[in-house]
């Protein structure tokens, strides 16, 4: 991209040119400034301070309680079960439609789709879990009458670990789906062909071929699921209320009412939430620009 | 080599059966509301309450404000970093997508603390200055989408020459940009309009806790009380995002040809 924009020598600007040219983009930074990076700078810095305004680190080594560990270790792992379920699936969904010899239709149907389900997630999406899961739920109710199976007898809850999973997963597969595609399609039918004269077993050609080129964008994408499931709140606060512990969902109610009785450890798990999901991210981005090698 | 067509008939049947059955279940369960026999009394209802049409009223207000405020940003910016400051391209890409890597509820907790009634700027002291706020929140959060939609809208037509055109013929930067750019990128204007429709409309995070009237808190109220109404709601919800994912359809095929990939 960059060796073919060269750009056009530009006619003699007038002599303000440069300085003006700063305050085109000053509105966005002013905004950003303003609603982005001081909000979220407020809380960093009240992360290490005491109540009094001083330098501290009790904040963050107070975060080992064991309500919080807790909450932490819930969120990190519905976030990482939804985050790689989503990520087969949605790769399974992708790259059958792309590659899977099916009718035409199939494909643009499924990115709809999927534009449709990333984007049906928070309250609604409990609800529709809640009529179709739920105790007087559709399939509930299905299993019981045609079956004979009481899926509840079974230790099944839509409001612990696997429902709140089972429930992500409706806006994390789709957004597997959005951001994979574009990376099968980047797999070139010449290399399946050269694999496939050379030789290559199936195996071989995915082995040698198509996993060397798509694990970046396979890992990337898993990682900004994690984020994207880590940071949810409103589809588990519909879902459970306040029943299930998880780290949105303490820090909402830390918000509403300081139920950790100290501001600053509140801001100390917003911390936390920072540097898990911008590790997640900061990761995504950079595999992201490793996966674009290929689609040059 | 011949690729089995067994194995991704199976992946797109279990994906659309995962898809389809919470919303056959939903529809199912939003008209059990009269015992006995199926009706639409539960929309009755919803669609009668006060509160519904209230709420629903102001985020669609709401809505459109941010886009207005999201495009007045988004654009002059994005135009003006490909035509001038190219180098800070990387930057404004990195600052757009902070919004993905600070979760939502951080960014409205740290709005809270610094614009709260003993800051300088107490945005939160009265109804106004508090939409104003969830309005900038919202901006905030459209971005990357907003961003990616009108940056993607400007690498398809030649800004440059566009830009020297319109100079040449004593064309003011107002004029420029109303005139010339926005047209350019109506495409792209609208699709992150409506993809930032359908992520304001239902929100709750930032309108719950910033204690603000809008339709996701009132559906976490509804959810928390009601039985059928809930099940209802969640399928209007689901109109609405598939009429404005619709609508990015319909907008972007307009032009689609001419968008790389």
């Amino acid at each position: 991209m960059a060796a073919g924009t060269i750009a056009i020598s530009k006619p003699a600007r007038r002599p303000s040119g440069s300085a003006l040219a700063w305050i085109g983009v000053a509105p966005f930074f002013l905004f950003a400034t303003l609603f982005l990076i001081l909000p979220t700078a407020f809380l960093i810095i009240g992360a290490f301070q005491d109540a009094d305004g001083h330098f501290t680190l009790v904040n963050l080594t107070d975060l080992s309680q064991p309500t919080i560990l807790a909450a932490y270790k819930i969120s990190l792992e519905i976030s990482a079960a939804s985050a790689l379920g989503g990520a087969l699936i949605g790769f399974a969904l992708a790259h059958a439609a792309v590659s899977g010899g099916l009718p035409a239709w199939i494909r643009p149907t499924l990115m709809t789709f999927s534009g449709v389900a990333s984007n049906f997630a928070g309250v609604p999406l409990a609800f529709a879990f809640l009529a179709t899961l739920g105790r007087t739920g559709l399939v509930t109710w299905a299993l019981m009458q045609w079956f004979g199976f009481s899926l509840y007898a079974t230790g099944f809850n839509l409001l612990n670990f696997f429902g709140l999973t089972l429930t992500y997963l409706y806006f994390q597969i789709p957004l597997m789906v959005l951001i994979l595609t574009p990376a099968l399609d980047g797999l070139k039918r010449e290399w399946r062909e050269a694999a496939s004269t050379l030789g290559a077993s199936r195996g071989q050609y995915w082995r040698w071929v198509v996993l060397p080129v798509l694990w970046p964008s396979l890992l990337g994408s898993t990682l900004l699921l994690f984020a994207n499931s880590f940071g949810a709140v409103a589809t588990a606060y519909a879902l459970t209320g306040s029943s299930l512990n998880i780290v949105t969902i303490l820090l909402y109610a830390q918000i509403r009412g300081d139920v950790l009785h100290n501001q600053n450890l509140g801001y100390a798990l917003a911390l936390g939430m920072i540097i898990i999901t911008g590790v997640s991210n900061v990761a995504y981005i950079w595999l992201r620009g490793r996966a674009e090698r290929w689609s040059r | 080599m011949k690729a089995s067509r067994i194995g991704p008939w199976i992946a797109v049947t279990l994906g659309a059966l995962y898809f389809l059955v919470p919303l056959i279940g939903t529809f199912e369960f939003s008209l059990r509301m009269r015992r006995g026999t199926y009706s639409f009394d539960a929309y009755r209802i919803v669609l009668g309450d006060p509160n519904f049409q209230a709420s629903f009223l102001y985020s669609v207000v709401l809505a459109l404000a941010t886009i207005v405020v999201g495009t007045l940003l988004v654009v002059p910016t994005a135009y003006w970093v490909q035509l001038r400051l190219p180098k800070l391209r990387p930057l404004v890409e990195f600052v757009t997508l902070l919004p993905l890597v600070i979760p939502a509820i951080v960014i409205v907790f740290g709005y809270l603390r610094l614009y709260n009634s003993q800051s300088i700027l107490p945005l939160t002291d009265s109804s106004r200055g508090t939409d104003l706020l969830l309005t900038f929140g919202y901006v905030t959060l459209a971005l990357p989408y907003l961003y990616r939609s009108v940056d993607t809208g400007l690498r398809a037509i030649d800004v440059r020459t566009l830009t020297e055109a319109a100079e040449s013929l004593g064309a003011s930067w107002s004029t420029i940009l109303f005139k010339v750019i926005f047209p350019n990128i109506r495409s792209a204007i609208l699709s992150g309009a409506f993809l930032t429709f359908a992520i304001v409309i239902g929100e709750f995070t930032f309108a719950s806790l910033l204690n603000r009237p809008a339709f996701g808190p009132y559906l976490q109220l509804v959810g928390a009380n009601r039985a059928y109404e809930p099940a209802a709601l969640a399928i209007i919800a689901f109109v609405v995002t598939w009429a404005c994912m619709g609508l990015i359809q319909v907008f972007g095929a307009a032009r689609g040809p001419t968008q790389p990939k």
